[in-house]
């Protein structure tokens, strides 16, 4: 089952992505040549199979641990925010959201 | 006359603190090899901090006060965060990015004394076999400037193999420290998942990715993997709760008697015969020194290329969603609208092949298709780490080519992606699986201008100690890991020899 062009136009939106035309077309093709050697894991009969999702459940009991609900951090604003494209008063700006 | 390049990590390490070499000498020569390099390894580097650090060393060295690695330089695969230089994983995305904190992995270095010489080119996001993805240009093979270095950790590679610098962290998601080490001719190792924190690594794929160290020996990845591997329980819910270990401790251990798999369909048709032929003198080698070897199956191999290439994508769809153009590095000149300004950042600051790996994940995620793709590959997965267990108890570790053919020419596979997925083959299993993994040189190419070849030797779960022994005795009875690409191959200016 090959993707179309709507198909990439809806992925692409789910992504947050826009591509352009040629970008696009070379994208369905690479995904559709991709999606040829993918076919084959829909014949390996996996009933009764539990998905592995992480190697770490192979080696502990413990599938994935989780820490105290305390500060462990101090408050790093100004480093943390030295990167960010436009801050104003320690605050992240975007494009207005509300009108 | 010898150089400190040529001096191994345990050798430069000794030296330093017998004080015949210093900190600041030390950094100064490698600075020099650095700022002249021509390979495209490097990303940034920056000889003021650099050489902070050399005299901050020197002063515990001259105090006898020094870690196990004082004042040895290493350089950093650019996915590891750093306070010091800028962190960019090779994406024009994160351009300039500089961390308000260090990666564990760097922290831990630096700990044992290390001297951060700055950090290496790498595909995007880790995303590529041939460092061809980097938004900042290719790195080329030190070898022979027309091919690639591998990838993801090409820069680390192409550096270390080049002897540039003395040893380098890379990251390994399916195949990024293996697959580079075998096309430079370096020794390289990812240890079992969660031995290595990853906090601080820029994330790829989180169920796979995994740090480790490149450099020229086995014995030489033991001290820095030593280094490398601790419980960082409160930073990153996959590390391990272990004891830490000295992987030097049991080299030079005998094998006799040492069980090593040979899996069928890892030498197939396609397995080039240069490449065949090296690993079949190594398997004579190892039986030489004592090991036995059996016939092995890992029936799942072919398959571990399509379920990578939905699971990491899939992962790498959900991790590179945090790159919105608000919090951190590029953001669009222009746009409409936050939603637009959210596309037109992302198009524009992530590359071709991150774009790709985004959909293909998004995609498999979506609904209606996860059932079929993404759980069926999940469920595959665990297909694959049986594989291996039924294989264990028929050897104590398995042993193959890192990949199908030596390094291939400069954009010899880029108009077609697939046919570099299909090359990660023999690495991609054990990713799944979690297990540890190195490449050892154990051989050269019969092309005019040789290049190294790498075996690849998987261990059961958190025996790497195992590992690096068979990989050591295997170095103390050969000479592959000693050879290094004449110095017109690495073009770098004459005048940096101390």
């Amino acid at each position: 089952m090959a993707l179309k062009q709507e198909d990439i136009t809806r992925i692409a939106r789910l992504a947050r992505l826009e591509l352009h035309p040629g970008e696009e077309s070379r994208m369905m093709n690479q995904i559709n040549d991709f999606f040829e050697i993918v076919e084959q894991i829909s014949a390996v009969d996996t009933s009764n199979i539990v998905p592995l999702a992480h190697p770490v459940e192979l080696l502990t009991h413990i599938q994935l641990r989780l820490r105290e609900d305390i500060v462990s951090e101090a408050d790093n604003r100004a480093a943390n925010q030295r990167s960010a494209p436009a801050v104003e008063n320690g605050l992240f700006l975007v494009p207005r959201v509300v009108e | 006359m010898s150089f400190i390049h040529d001096l191994s990590v345990t050798e430069m390490a000794h030296a330093l603190k017998t004080k015949t070499i210093g900190a600041v000498e030390v950094a100064e020569h490698f600075l020099n090899r650095v700022e002249h390099e021509k390979l495209g390894a490097f990303l940034s580097h920056n000889r003021e901090i650099t050489l902070k650090f050399a005299r901050n060393s020197q002063i515990k060295l001259d105090s006898n006060n020094g870690g196990p690695l004082e004042g040895v330089p290493i350089a950093h695969k650019d996915v590891f965060v750093t306070k010091d230089f800028p962190s960019t994983a090779g994406s024009k995305i994160l351009e300039g990015y500089m961390s308000s904190f260090d990666a564990t992995v760097v922290q831990r270095l630096a700990d044992a004394g290390c001297i951060n010489l700055g950090k290496l080119n790498c595909d995007e996001f880790a995303m590529g076999s041939s460092n061809e993805n980097s938004a900042y240009g290719s790195v080329l093979n030190p070898w022979d400037t027309s091919k690639v270095p591998g990838g993801s950790s090409g820069g680390s590679a192409a550096a270390v193999g080049s002897r540039l610098i003395p040893a380098a962290t890379g990251t390994d998601t399916g195949g990024s420290i293996r697959q580079p080490a075998s096309f430079c001719g370096v020794t390289g190792i990812k240890p079992t998942y969660g031995r290595i924190s990853r906090y601080g690594m820029i994330a790829y794929a989180s169920s796979l990715d995994q740090a480790g160290p490149m450099a020229k020996s086995a014995q030489d990845c033991a001290l820095l993997l030593s280094a490398m591997c601790a419980s960082d329980l409160d930073r990153d819910s996959t590390s391990l709760d272990i004891a830490q270990e000295d992987f030097t401790n049991h080299l030079n251990s005998s094998i006799k008697g040492l069980r090593i798999g040979i899996p069928e369909e890892f030498f197939g048709d396609g397995l080039d015969t240069d490449v065949r032929a090296a690993i079949d003198d190594a398997i004579e080698v190892l039986k030489e020194l004592g090991a036995e070897f059996v016939r092995i199956s890992l029936p799942k191999t072919e398959l571990s290329i399509p379920v990578y290439y939905i699971i990491a994508p899939a992962e790498a769809s959900s991790n590179l969603s945090r790159f919105d153009g608000v919090r951190y590095g590029f953001r669009a000149k222009e746009y409409t609208d936050l939603i637009d300004m959210y596309k037109k950042t992302r198009s524009q600051g992530f590359g071709e092949e991150v774009k790709k790996r985004i959909m293909t994940g998004a995609y498999v995620l979506s609904h209606g298709y996860y059932d079929a793709y993404y759980l069926q590959a999940q469920k595959i997965r665990r297909m694959i780490a049986e594989d291996f267990k039924v294989a264990f108890m028929k050897c104590d570790l398995i042993l193959g080519p890192v990949a199908p053919t030596p390094a291939w020419g400069l954009k010899e596979k880029v108009s077609d992606p697939l046919s570099s997925y299909l090359a990660d083959i023999f690495t991609l299993p054990a990713s799944l699986a979690g297990l540890p993994a190195m490449s050892v040189p154990c051989g050269m190419s019969l092309n005019s201008k040789p290049l190294p070849i790498g075996m690849q030797l998987i261990g059961n779960y958190l025996q790497e100690s195992k590992l690096l022994n068979v990989a050591h005795m295997f170095q103390s009875h050969t000479q592959w890991h000693t050879m290094i690409p004449t110095e017109s191959m690495i073009e770098t200016k004459t005048g940096d020899a101390q």
